[in-house]
Formats: C-alpha cells, sequence, structure tokens
C-alpha cells in the first residue's frame, strides 16, 4: 500500500482539483482502465471540491495499490446535518460565490454515489465530514 | 465534427493545441454548471460554456474532455491555458452568445448527448 496526503483549503478555487489530478496522474501511470480511471477522478473531484466549496479546510488521504484505491476526505467545517437530504439531486446550499464558480447544481453526492464502488459520509454538523470512496482498480502495472 | 471546422463555423480563435485542429468531436454539451458536466459519460465530447475559470479546465481534465469552447467572449487566463495544455485541452474562444454558438453548431450538424 502506497500513503499520499493532500491539504484542501476552504475557499481556494483557483487549487480546487489538485489532489484529485494527482491522483489520475497514479492511476494513469498504474495502467488502469480509462473508464475506472474516470469513475474514480470524478467522484474524488466531487468530494475535494465539497471541501472547497462547503468547508473550512480539510486533506485528502489517498491509499493506494494495484487491487484498489480508498480516498478518504477529512474536513473541518459546517457538517451535514442531514445527509440523505444533501444526497438528493438538485439539493444545494452552495454560497452565490461558489454558484459563480460554477458549483452549486446539488449534484456532486449523487454523482458521487454512481461513480464510486462504495461511498461512505459520515458527518458531524458544527465539526465536519468524512468521505470514503473506494474503487476496485486490476492495474496491470506498478505497486 | 473537426475541430477546424467548429472554428470556421464560430469565427473563433484556438488558443491552446494549435496544432491538433483535426482532432474529431462526436458530441456536444453546453453548461456553466460543472457538476452537470462530471456526470457525463461519452467519448469526444465538445463542452460550450460562458464559465471561465480553472475549474472548468478540471472539470473537463476529470470527464476527459479534450476540448472547450468558451461563449460570451470568455478569456481564458494564462494558468488555464497552461493547466489545458499538461492535459492535451484544446481551448477555444468564441465571442457569439451561448444561444447562437449552440445554434450555428446544431445547424451544422453537431449532436446534442441528450
Ligand atoms: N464537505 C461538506 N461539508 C459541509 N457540507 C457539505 C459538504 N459536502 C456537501 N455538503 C452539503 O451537501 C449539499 C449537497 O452537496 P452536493 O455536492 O451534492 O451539491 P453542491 O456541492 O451543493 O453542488 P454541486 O456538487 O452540484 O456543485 C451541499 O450544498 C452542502 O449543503
Ligand atoms: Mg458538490
Amino acid at each position: 500500500m502506497e500513503h499520499h496526503e493532500f491539504n484542501i483549503e476552504g475557499g481556494d478555487f483557483t487549487r480546487a482539483g489538485y489532489a484529485s489530478s494527482q491522483v489520475k496522474k497514479m492511476l494513469k501511470q498504474m495502467g488502469v482502465d480509462v473508464a475506472i480511471i474516470k469513475r474514480t477522478v470524478v467522484a474524488a473531484y466531487e468530494a475535494e471540491v465539497n471541501v472547497v466549496a462547503h468547508a473550512y479546510s480539510g486533506a485528502m488521504y489517498v491509499d493506494i495499490n494495484r487491487e484498489e484505491v480508498k480516498i478518504e476526505l477529512r474536513d473541518q467545517g459546517p457538517g451535514i446535518e442531514d445527509i440523505e437530504q444533501a444526497m438528493q439531486e438538485g439539493y444545494s446550499t452552495a454560497s452565490s460565490a461558489v454558484r459563480e464558480m460554477g458549483f452549486g447544481a446539488g449534484m456532486g453526492l449523487s454523482n458521487m454515489k454512481k461513480n464510486a464502488d462504495e461511498l461512505h459520509i459520515e458527518s458531524e454538523p458544527g465539526k465536519g465530514t468524512r468521505v470514503v470512496i473506494r474503487m476496485q482498480l486490476n492495474a496491470t502495472t506498478g505497486d | 465534427m473537426r475541430v477546424s471546422e467548429i472554428l470556421q463555423i464560430l469565427d473563433a480563435r484556438i488558443i491552446c493545441g494549435e496544432h491538433r485542429t483535426d482532432y474529431t468531436i462526436d458530441v456536444a454539451f453546453a453548461s456553466d454548471l460543472m457538476s452537470d458536466v462530471l456526470t457525463l459519460k461519452n467519448d469526444h465530447v465538445l463542452l460550450i460554456t460562458g464559465l471561465a475559470n480553472m475549474q472548468t479546465i478540471r472539470t473537463a481534465e476529470m470527464s476527459d474532455i479534450n476540448c472547450i469552447v468558451f461563449a460570451r467572449n470568455k478569456k481564458a487566463s494564462r494558468e488555464m491555458i497552461a493547466l489545458a495544455e499538461e492535459n492535451d485541452i484544446i481551448l477555444i474562444e468564441c465571442r457569439y452568445s451561448m444561444f447562437k454558438t449552440c445554434g450555428l453548431l446544431y445547424e451544422a450538424g453537431v449532436k446534442p448527448i441528450f
């Protein structure tokens, strides 16, 4: 298992996506199937943007080997009061600043659910949120 | 449709990927909402958008989209062009409105995704 960590700054839309981009590079290098890469990085990117859009700060922790990848995001932020409601397509509390950046359709969490092999979300309102994405990789090369 | 034809139809300017005007797109999608773009499953998608920021390029990177038209005379920054270059994404700037941009391409036979 290889381990990587990336800090994520709340509100910093110029850098949002950097961590997911690094994950994409790793998966490409390992020769993972393009369809699996796309599902993985779309889920990771939505989760990363959610930290930038909705939380104050956070990090992405990536554990990866040939068989699988676990992508965990932990943030300090307002948390999610009702996760079931947040998962619904179209539900969004995004600020107008976030909407101006092209986000706030309320599609991110359902997008993550559709793309991830496994998605786990837990949150403590007033403290923060933890999101875990797991994907099977079946990579051809690398370790 | 080839990028070279898109440039002609839209009377537009290519600002990244100048050497790949023979790249071919199969379908087009227009949106300013990046999470909508991230739901797409097609290959060879042309993204038409009025949103010109780093996240437009990041979204294309994650979605394997290799060609973006910025409508409404939106300009790509130097940072955006550098990131697009790194990811083999062609960038086109067009002065027409979203409606006109889409209308002209539709008329010329570019297919929608939905
Ligand atoms: N990390 C987080 N911290 C706090 N709230 C969150 C977090 N992630 C999601 N939420 C809440 O869940 C809602 C739905 O999230 P989702 O990603 O589906 O949509 P969005 O981020 O609002 O818009 P989109 O993802 O389409 O750009 C958010 O508007 C927000 O209220
Ligand atoms: Mg979101």
